[in-house]
């Protein structure tokens, strides 16, 4: 988002990126259940340089009225940045790319959440991106899961998302701002890991067929480290330290 | 009953395969079964099922609940239930069957603000649940604190056999009524009983998965007369 191009070593020889990761390497994940208390259920993640803030609100009523769906429950969802997320102060006002990323990060729960116990009800999910540093809306789909589980809404599984990317021709995990900005493809991935089926997939860049089933299976291996982490967040939460 | 097997879940953990009956909070995968909800899965006799340890009370018929009063329409009350569904509660029971709306008027029985202990007559999802004060017991509350607890931690505030609840009413004198729909309700003629009845019931809603609570919670009340 308006860096302009730099002539940064995306990958050196010894197979090191530009942020001193391996090439299947994740950045650090740190994720917090049940942190607002005015939210029915709540999470926070630290995906490398991302800071999100997810809130779940609901079952409850569906305002406008004519939303309502008498046999099921909906699923609303709203992604946004705030001004100071990132470089250059960005308009709080929806964009273009907010719509899109709320429209893809509701497709990807949808599955997973089972609404068909509420109906006439609305869930609501309202992601904030504290500061963004590329795979934003992998990590917010992280926080937004676990917000979901903290409120007691019925999962099929939990979702899991984990980017990919062609990086120096070379598939990588996990990609960064910069790879992101400079690299070949992204490839944003959400997965359920008990169900073993993918929920969003998303690729911005060129990929030959070989190639793309690489970054998907990468992107995959990313989403199941991610989902341990989920897990633990939860656990702490809900069962402290004991363990029956 | 001792051979029920108890864990930790979180939505997509699988509870176990094989051929056992799928019931609350869990839902069947091939022939996987599956949690749904973040709680302590039980397997027993040939079902399996998730207690939860969070989320929203759903109504389910007969549930003895406590009720605050939202607003009325000429024919019903309209309560909060903590639940994603408003309570309706008709005028007729209340006023009895030679209720008329052109000559009673809602408000001079029940408020907004009025809290009401009730149970729930009907509740099948396609309409708001339907509450009943026509029974024994129930009926406006004149006084007491409300507190709100959550509705899953609702079965631990009352213990094995009502034991965590004979505790706190023994040793702080108050009376405690607690509805399924986490909305407790204390009163105590001496003021420091309902501070420490209060207080020993936030302790439970915090700790609720701790073991021994019980004894711990005798423990807090026992020291705190002193």
């Amino acid at each position: 988002m308006g860096v302009k191009k730099t002539d940064i070593v995306l990958l050196d020889d010894k197979g090191i990126r530009c942020d001193g990761r391996k090439i299947d390497e994740p950045r650090r994940i740190m994720i917090k259940a049940g942190v607002l208390k005015n939210a029915n259920g709540s999470a926070y993640i630290e995906f490398g340089e991302n800071k999100i803030l997810a809130g779940v609100f609901g079952p409850r009523d569906v305002h406008p009225k004519h939303l309502a769906n008498t046999d099921r429950g909906i699923l609303r969802c709203r992604y946004h940045m705030q001004p100071f997320s990132v470089g250059e102060r960005k308009n709080p006002a929806p964009s273009r790319r907010e719509i899109e990323i709320s429209k893809v990060i509701k497709e990807a729960l949808e599955p997973a959440v089972m609404l068909e116990g509420f109906p006439r009800t609305v869930v609501d999910v309202f992601i904030e991106i504290l500061q963004a540093d590329g795979g934003s809306r992998c990590a917010a789909l992280d926080a937004a899961a676990v917000a979901l589980a903290d409120a007691g809404i019925p999962m099929r599984d939990m979702v899991s998302a984990c980017a990919a990317g062609k990086v120096a021709d070379t598939i990588v995990l996990d990609i960064n701002n910069e790879e992101d900005q400079e690299g070949q493809a992204d490839m944003p991935v959400a997965y359920m890991p008990n169900l073993d089926k993918v929920t969003l997939i998303q690729l911005d860049g060129v990929l030959t067929p070989q190639e793309y089933e690489k970054c998907a299976n990468t992107a995959i291996e990313g989403c199941k480290l991610v989902y341990e982490v989920q897990k633990k967040a939860l656990q702490e939460k809900f069962f402290g330290d004991s363990q029956e | 009953m001792d051979d029920i097997k108890r864990k930790y879940v979180i939505p997509g953990d699988v509870i176990t395969t094989g051929p056992y009956r799928a019931e609350e909070n869990v839902h069947l995968f091939g022939d996987k079964i599956i949690a749904t909800t973040v709680g302590i899965s039980e397997i027993f006799d040939s079902g399996v099922r998730v207690i939860p340890l969070t989320g929203m009370y759903i109504p389910r018929i007969d549930d003895f609940i406590i009720g605050i009063v939202k607003s009325h329409t000429s024919l019903s009350w309209e309560l909060n239930i903590n639940s994603c569904y408003a309570g309706i509660l008709p005028a007729a029971d209340v006023f009895g069957r030679d209720f008329n709306p052109k000559v009673d008027d809602l408000t001079s029985r029940l408020k907004t603000g009025d809290l009401i202990a009730a149970r729930v007559a009907n509740s099948d999802r396609s309409r708001d649940p339907l509450i009943t004060i026509s029974d024994r017991d129930l009926g406006k509350i004149e006084d007491g604190e409300l507190i709100k607890i959550s509705p899953s931690k609702v079965p631990r505030l009352i213990g094995k056999r009502g034991s965590m609840i004979q505790t706190i009413e023994g040793a702080t004198k108050a009376i405690i009524t607690i509805g399924q729909n986490g909305f407790v309700v204390v009163s105590c003629e001496e003021p420091e009983g309902l501070l420490k009845a209060i207080e020993a019931i936030k302790m439970v809603e915090e700790q609720a998965h701790v073991p021994n609570l019980t004894e711990k919670i005798q423990q807090m009340l026992g020291s705190n007369s002193e």
